[in-house]
């Protein structure tokens, strides 16, 4: 399966939904009326797109149909062309370092999938013949480190841990100097899963941070939020909480696979201009694709690619 | 918890307030903002217009009392709604067989694992032995966990390490249970999507074998309007007999909350507010609901500290409280006892008002001040902190001196405090008046 296959299989629910529910609503209503608005709000607001995305979506529905008269009026283009230009300005390369080590920080509230992210990051920078290397910076949750350790024995890739209620920047620390003797391209460290609203807990990540780049100047040179798409306008405080803690360099989704959820990406990327730079859409290491805008709005609404696979 | 959500139909309701009498347009403005307020919390859009359809119906038709202000009339049928949408009353557990069974299960990353291991620590509390069963055969690690939880709360944990056969787990760790006697069993099952249908079908199985008493659904608060599809699904394969809701110690605006009972017609049983193994409480819908219009929950504030302090203790707080009889010797003594009830957040945010002040302050910084207004209240004299207006400069100066603060904090401690006991003042009064109408209000 290729990355669009995949892509549009995991939001396939959600397109299905959408396009469904939106195709309902214009043919029965061919009319541009309140109810037919009101509708179309539901539709959106139901797939999580946020009362102010939901909003502009309406007001350029609105807008299109007043200058064509009604006549022609295709609800799912003038929506796609809002997703695509909301979406327009992502870029989601990982970055590289010219030369030397680059660091990543895994970041977001718990259970969102930190650690199965940072591991599955690891897995597709080998792909591309890089080297790559774990941290276990959560000393907190039970069973963190076997868990990142488990991974790590089964993608062949060096796992550097300390004990638990160590402090996770010691462990980063360790881990950067064993990643710098070692020559590897990337360090991805895995932190603890922390609600945004925990002051001290923010403040560790911010020392962790700190520490990271006192070893390596610029580090981490990424810093990505997993948001689960699960979430629901919630999301949007995280994004905001954890970027104004530690400086975010992009989103990663997880769970995207076969829920109906996707909205609030779009939501996010508009109010914190943060490039959405992967969506995991399996539980297999290979799940992890990077995130293509168009291909995203695509999906989302697109007709011709929402055909039954 | 809920701050947002209360947030704005507190603002909502500030307008409400002013009102002189209820009419057809100045209703419908504002219900539309709580609607907008229910939507921008992730409430379901079904369940948000009947909410506000009943609302709508209520308060248009009720004939409006004299004696109170519209507004307050509308705040009440928008309080009685929200009990009823939440549930009328606390659910317990159901657990009465020999061995008892019970089932978690739930989406990724929910928190099934941490739950199973605060439950089985109430449950022990509460004079069963629960045994934990690791059902997780498909994350990485997921027993260890389980197992280093069971190693914290000195509880057993029944592992079966590279067993991938759920169902032998199972069998096994009732025979287990019974040669243990060990009476509750608790389920720890993998996270999986509701239309996994192999995966959810394997838990129909457990659930065929064990026939548990209780099945609760695990939802992180944050999930989004998927929350609804997601109970559905659970409910319709599984029969859930009810919902664990976590981290609720977070910002999420609580729609799913308010969703689930109207659309599963399943309660939340149990709520999970912090990462500590204590951090569970059952939930309280009436409770709740005055805690989602910012009018606070003094009654789990008092059961909290019931737990630390003794009952008629806790019985005399809340009665001075609610006279607004609160003085600064009972305000140490509540700093001190919030320390040993751990989370400072969570206690404050129950105080009414509390949640406004958390909200304008860094947590950190705050707890530091809890600790100066400790100094204050200690260089003062027993005379001074029962009747604080006898405080002159120049007592302040000694206070001031005495604690090592300036004379402008210590003010500021007076000020705050005096905001305090007006609130409390208010909430008891508004209490009465609720009261005096015949509705059914929560004790504060």
């Amino acid at each position: 399966m290729g990355f669009f296959d995949r892509l549009k299989s995991g939001l396939q629910k959600t397109h299905d939904k959408l396009v469904h529910e939106i195709k309902r609503i214009v043919s029965r209503s061919p009319k541009l009326t309140a109810t037919s608005l009101e509708e179309l709000e539901a539709a959106l607001i139901a797939a999580d797109f946020g009362l102010s995305m939901t909003g502009e979506i309406i007001v350029a529905v609105r807008k299109a149909y007043e200058s064509q008269g009604g006549a022609g009026l295709d609800v799912i283009e003038i929506a796609t062309q809002e997703v695509t230009r909301s979406l327009a300005s992502t870029a989601s390369a990982l970055h590289k370092e010219a030369s030397g080590l680059t660091v990543v920080s895994v970041v977001g509230v718990n259970g969102t999938g930190k650690t199965t992210t940072a591991a599955k990051l690891a897995h597709l920078v080998q792909l591309r013949g890089e080297t790559a290397m774990l941290a276990a910076c959560d000393t907190f949750r039970a069973a963190a480190i076997e868990q990142l350790k488990l991974w790590g024995q089964r993608l062949r890739v060096p796992v550097i841990a300390g004990t638990y209620g160590a402090d996770p920047s010691a462990v980063a620390h360790d881990a950067m100097t064993a990643a710098g003797s070692r020559q590897m391209n990337y360090l991805f460290v895995d932190t603890a899963g922390r609600l945004h609203t925990k002051h001290n807990l923010m403040q560790e990540l911010q020392k962790l941070h700190r520490v990271l780049g006192k070893k390596l100047p610029r580090a981490p040179h990424e810093t990505l939020l997993v948001l689960d798409a699960t979430t629901g306008m919630n999301a949007l405080n995280q994004a905001r909480e954890f970027n104004k803690a530690v400086p975010l360099s992009g989103l990663v989704i997880t769970k995207l696979d076969g829920t109906s959820k996707g909205g609030m990406v779009v939501a996010i990327h508009r109010e914190l201009r943060l490039p959405i730079k992967f969506i995991g859409v399996g539980e297999q290491p290979e799940d992890l694709q990077p995130f293509e805008p168009r291909d995203f709005a695509a999906a989302l609404f697109s007709d011709r690619e929402l055909n039954p696979v | 918890m809920f701050e947002t959500l209360s947030n704005k139909l507190q603002n909502v309701f500030k307008n409400l307030r002013g009102l002189g009498k209820i009419s057809d347009a100045n209703v419908s403005d504002s219900i539309r903002e709580v609607r907008l307020a229910l939507l921008d919390a992730d409430v379901n859009f079904k369940v948000a217009r009947e909410f506000i359809e009943k609302v709508k119906e209520q308060a248009i038709g009720q004939k409006v009392i004299q004696s109170i202000q519209p507004g307050q009339q509308i705040i009440k049928i928008i309080h009685d709604e929200l009990v009823n949408l939440l549930g009328s009353a606390n659910a317990g557990l159901e657990l009465r067989g020999h061995p008892s069974c019970l089932m978690l299960v739930g989406l990724h990353g929910s928190g099934k694992t941490t739950s199973a291991g605060k439950l089985a620590r109430l449950l022990h509390k509460q004079g069963r032995s629960p045994l934990l069963v690791a059902c997780d055969v498909y994350r990485p690690a997921a027993m260890d966990q389980l197992e280093t939880l069971g190693r914290q709360l000195e509880l057993p944990v029944f592992v079966r390490k590279g067993e991938k056969d759920v169902l032998r787990i199972a069998r096994e760790a009732v025979e287990f249970a019974t040669a243990e006697h060990r009476n509750v069993l608790i389920f720890d099952t993998a996270g999986r999507l509701q239309i996994d249908q192999p995966l959810v079908q394997e838990l129909v199985r457990l659930r065929d074998l064990v026939r548990p008493e209780e099945m609760l659904l695990v939802l992180d608060a944050a999930t989004g309007q998927e929350a609804v599809n997601v109970a559905t699904h659970f409910d319709q394969a599984l029969q859930i007999t009810g919902v664990v809701l976590t981290r609720l110690d977070g910002d999420a605006r609580g729609g799913a909350a308010l969703s689930l009972k109207a659309v599963t017609g399943k309660p939340i049983k149990f709520v999970g507010v912090g990462e500590k193994p204590e951090d569970i409480e059952p939930f309280h819908p009436e409770r709740m609901a005055s805690r989602i219009l910012g009018m606070g929950d003094v009654v789990s504030l008092v059961e909290r500290a019931a737990e630390a302090v003794d009952l008629d203790e806790a019985k005399r707080m809340e009665e001075k409280m609610r006279k607004g009889q609160f003085t600064l010797e009972d305000f140490l003594e509540q700093l001190r006892q919030m320390k040993k009830l751990g989370s400072l957040e969570s206690i404050v945010g129950m105080l009414p008002g509390g949640s406004e002040m958390l909200q304008n302050t860094d947590l950190n910084k705050s707890e530091k001040e809890f600790r100066r207004m400790e100094g204050m209240i200690c260089a003062m004299t027993p005379q001074e902190r029962r009747h604080p207006q006898i405080l002159n400069a120049k007592r302040r100066q000694r206070i001031a001196k005495g604690s090592g603060v300036s004379v402008a904090e210590l003010n500021n401690l007076l000020n705050r405090f005096n905001q305090m006991q007006q609130m409390m003042r208010k909430m008891g009064k508004l209490q009465k008046m609720m009261r005096r109408m015949g509705g059914v209000m929560p004790r504060f």
